[in-house]
């Protein structure tokens, strides 16, 4: 390299972490954008700073990359604090992908790129062998060498980000910065990135990125830090930081937290409107229709229990994820007797008993146990419902009322059974 | 390398378009001097340095002059000493403009800065009206020259005190800070206007920029303060790229940028105060000539800075030529405004210049 750089080892054998950020503090004017946030960052992970618009992820960023004076607090690179760095030392620790792409001059794709080597190069160097094979290496790794002659402005949203984590990457530094990087990318581009981001990680590169989609976050991250009202809420694996209790916390929303489909990921689902009902009830049915149901009224907060259905059944499997109490006996083995007596428990202690899905003759009794009956609408096409009820119901209403509908029950004649706790067959 | 060489190749290009306009532009007057004979008179005056000797406290540099053609002397006369100096400055003054244009329009990153943006030009403006209307009043027995220079720098550097906070100088403030500076001041130029009486002509003159009555020490000062700060500021033409980015990006890829963009205010001020203080205020060139260069050439400064400077010179030769042309000569700046804003709007309309 003809710079002053090359300092910036990102295989250092520092110990410690590559990142510390200990009681940072930010306002504008008057405005306190974030206080005492915490955190640290271990060499070789990917942490994923999630939170509510306005939460403080990009000034948090700024502040680790020195474009941000904080208030009170200090962040550590590498062992030492940012502010005593200079702009080209902390450019050659710290790369960030900006979170807008606007770039109003006809710069190439190169050249763009090129001006990662800033911080490696003094005033009067050059761009060495050194640099030109940096500005290569970055711009395959980003996949933009297919158009590295083409005028940035002549991209779309996608390539832009692209070109600009090559730039970053150009800048071959241990820590690397990134504000949304999946922000105007389909999904695609959005886990090809991601995806890259992971192989820079495995590669020895520490990164952390702000992200918008919990649950990209959650498959992609090591490590996840909640931040909400300028704070850290949350923070470690992201199956501990993405529950419903500190999301509800950090959005203000009601979301349903499942697992990810193969891996152990949190699945993280927003509900419609957060409905408060504080209400027991049980649901019989199986399929997907009886998950949803499940789903939508553990969303408004009532107890639900579930049962009988067969075990591996979905509305088992969303009941288990879900912390409900299930009635299950083995597929394909038919209803017994003790599983049909503790169900009915569940179904007369509970305020109501709605039907969903698919109800044999088994569960029927299960049914007709409840004190007020719910069904709900066939609003799916994967499969026959409806008359396939051997009950009556008393009122039948779409999934999305479902929650309404048991809200406006009238309130239980007996308090006592109602606060009885689940799972207790003696209210019988 | 070949990004070296096209800096290289344009450069020089553009430094021959040069010398020919001068020597072209040396022939016309009352006097028509063919070209060649110009360039012959041109070719005597090129002297080297062959010996230094100290004779006392003075330092005395003999030089020998490498050619000896056969010119009159009346044609040596006209070139040297009436036409020359005239169109060194105007190419001095093009070069200062359309450098300092450039490095506005980057630093701002908007194609609608000039090199007065900060003020320079108006605080020029009151230096010289004032001494043309109330020499008593100018301290320090500054010249013209002197007062429309130190005008200058005064409002760009009160210009970046209003618009400095805690250190840091935003391009929004310090656009905003520099309209209404030029307001203010171009309020007291027409406060000055109004009471000056006989000298209001010579004041109007100024005002409209011209490069009537060059002399070579003229030409040597300009050339100085022009050309020190220029090396400067290619020094930087890296770190103006990265500007280009945004200020916070810059920062983030290791440019001090609050400091870079003090060096480069200051030095591009003093660039345009030196034009300005000799030639009045000639419109356009620091606007229009930096954007045409950067359709030709592309936004890097490596090589825009040179050969915009470069084709401002040229550009100002060329008009102020067609200036002094006719039969009655028409301040400079008229020229360049009547040529470029039409040249300007047809690339605006061929959707040429959509952006920087």
């Amino acid at each position: 390299m003809s710079g002053t750089g090359g300092d910036a080892d990102p295989t250092s054998d520092r110990r410690g972490p590559m990142l510390d950020v200990a009681d940072l503090s930010v306002t504008f004017g008057d405005q306190r954008v974030l206080s005492g946030v915490d955190f640290r960052v271990d060499r070789g992970t990917l942490v994923g700073l999630v939170g509510p618009n306005g939460a403080g992820k990009t000034t948090v960023l700024r502040t680790v990359k020195g474009t941000l004076e904080p208030d009170r607090g200090t962040v550590r690179v590498d062992g030492d604090p940012v502010s005593d760095r200079s702009a080209k030392e902390v450019g050659r620790l710290v790369a960030s992908t900006p979170q807008g792409t606007d770039l109003s001059f006809d710069f190439t794709v190169r050249q763009t790129v090129e001006m990662g080597r800033t911080p490696h190069l003094g005033r009067f160097d050059r761009m060495g062998e050194r640099d030109h094979s940096a500005v290569e290496t970055a711009m395959e790794r980003a996949s933009v060498d297919r158009f590295a002659d083409r005028p940035f402005t002549s991209l779309s949203g996608g390539e832009r980000q692209r070109v600009l984590l090559a730039r970053a990457l150009a800048q071959e530094t241990p820590l690397l910065l990134l504000d949304e990087p999946t922000a105007n990318l389909d999904v695609n581009h959005a886990v090809r990135t991601l995806e890259l981001v992971r192989s820079l990680v495995a590669d020895g590169k520490t990164a952390v990125a702000a992200i918008h989609d919990l649950n990209l976050a959650a498959r992609y991250c090591d490590e996840l830090v909640l931040l909400a009202d300028g704070a850290v809420r949350a923070a470690g694996r992201p199956s501990d930081v993405l529950t419903s209790d500190t999301l509800r916390d950090a959005f203000d929303a009601a979301t349903l937290v499942t697992t990810q489909p193969g891996t152990d990921a949190p699945l993280v689902t927003p509900l419609a409107e957060r409905e408060s009902v504080d209400r027991r009830v049980h649901v019989v049915g199986t399929g997907a229709p009886a998950a949803d149901a499940v789903a939508r009224l553990v969303g408004a907060d009532c107890r639900v229990s579930v049962g009988v259905v067969p075990a591996g059944d979905a509305a088992a499997e969303r009941a288990a994820d879900l912390g409900c109490e299930a009635v299950t006996v083995p597929a394909f083995t038919g209803i017994d007797d003790a599983a049909r007596e503790r169900a009915v428990a569940l179904a007369r202690a509970a305020d109501a008993v709605v039907v969903a899905g698919t109800v044999g003759d088994g569960n029927a009794s299960v049914v007709e146990a409840g004190r007020v009956r719910i069904g709900v609408e066939a609003d799916r096409s994967d499969g026959p419902r409806g008359d396939a009820h051997p009950v009556t119901v008393r009122d039948t209403v779409p999934l999305a009322a479902l929650p309404t509908a048991v809200a406006t029950l009238p309130p239980p004649a007996a308090e006592a059974d109602a606060a009885a706790p689940l799972g207790q067959s003696s209210t019988d | 390398m070949r990004f070296a060489g096209r800096t290289v190749g344009w450069s020089a290009g553009l430094t021959a378009v040069l010398c020919g306009v001068v020597t072209v532009s040396a022939g016309i007057g009352p006097v028509w001097i063919p070209p060649g004979a110009v360039a012959k008179v041109l070719l005597n005056a090129v002297a080297v340095p062959t010996g230094v000797s100290l004779s006392g406290p003075a330092l005395d540099v003999s030089t020998t002059r490498l050619f000896a053609y056969p010119v009159t002397d009346l044609q040596t006369q006209i070139v040297m000493q009436v036409r020359l100096p005239r169109i060194l400055l105007g190419a001095v003054v093009g070069f200062s403009l359309a450098a300092a244009g450039t490095i506005m329009q980057g630093i701002f990153r908007n194609p609608m800065a000039d090199p007065s943006i900060i003020g320079v030009s108006s605080g020029a403006a009151v230096g010289a009206v004032g001494y043309i209307v109330a020499p008593v009043a100018i301290p320090l027995g500054l010249g013209l020259r002197g007062a429309a220079f130190a005008g200058a720098v005064l409002a760009a550097f009160g210009v970046y005190l209003i618009a400095t906070r805690n250190g840091e100088t935003p391009v929004a403030t310090l656009l905003l800070a520099g309209v209404a500076v030029q307001t203010f001041l171009g309020a007291v130029v027409s406060f000055l206007l109004l009471h000056s009486g006989e000298s209001i002509r010579r004041a109007l003159f100024w005002l409209m920029g011209h490069l009537k009555g060059a002399s070579w020490p003229e030409v040597t000062t300009s050339v100085i303060l022009v050309a020190v700060p220029f090396v400067v500021l290619l020094a930087y033409a890296r770190d103006l790229n990265v500007m280009l980015l945004g200020e916070e990006d810059a920062q983030s890829l290791g440019i001090e940028v609050e400091r870079t963009k003090r060096v480069l205010l200051a030095l591009s001020s003093v660039v345009t105060a030196a034009g300005v203080a000799v030639a009045g205020i000639i419109g356009f060139v620091g606007l229009i000539v930096p954007h045409v260069m950067r359709l030709l050439v592309g936004p890097d400064h490596r090589i825009l800075l040179p050969t915009a400077a470069l084709a401002g010179a040229s550009f100002l030769v060329a008009t102020d030529t067609l200036a002094r042309s006719g039969s009655a000569e028409v301040p400079v700046g008229i020229v360049t405004a009547a040529l470029g804003a039409p040249f300007f709007l047809y690339l605006l309309r061929k959707r040429e210049v959509r952006e920087l």
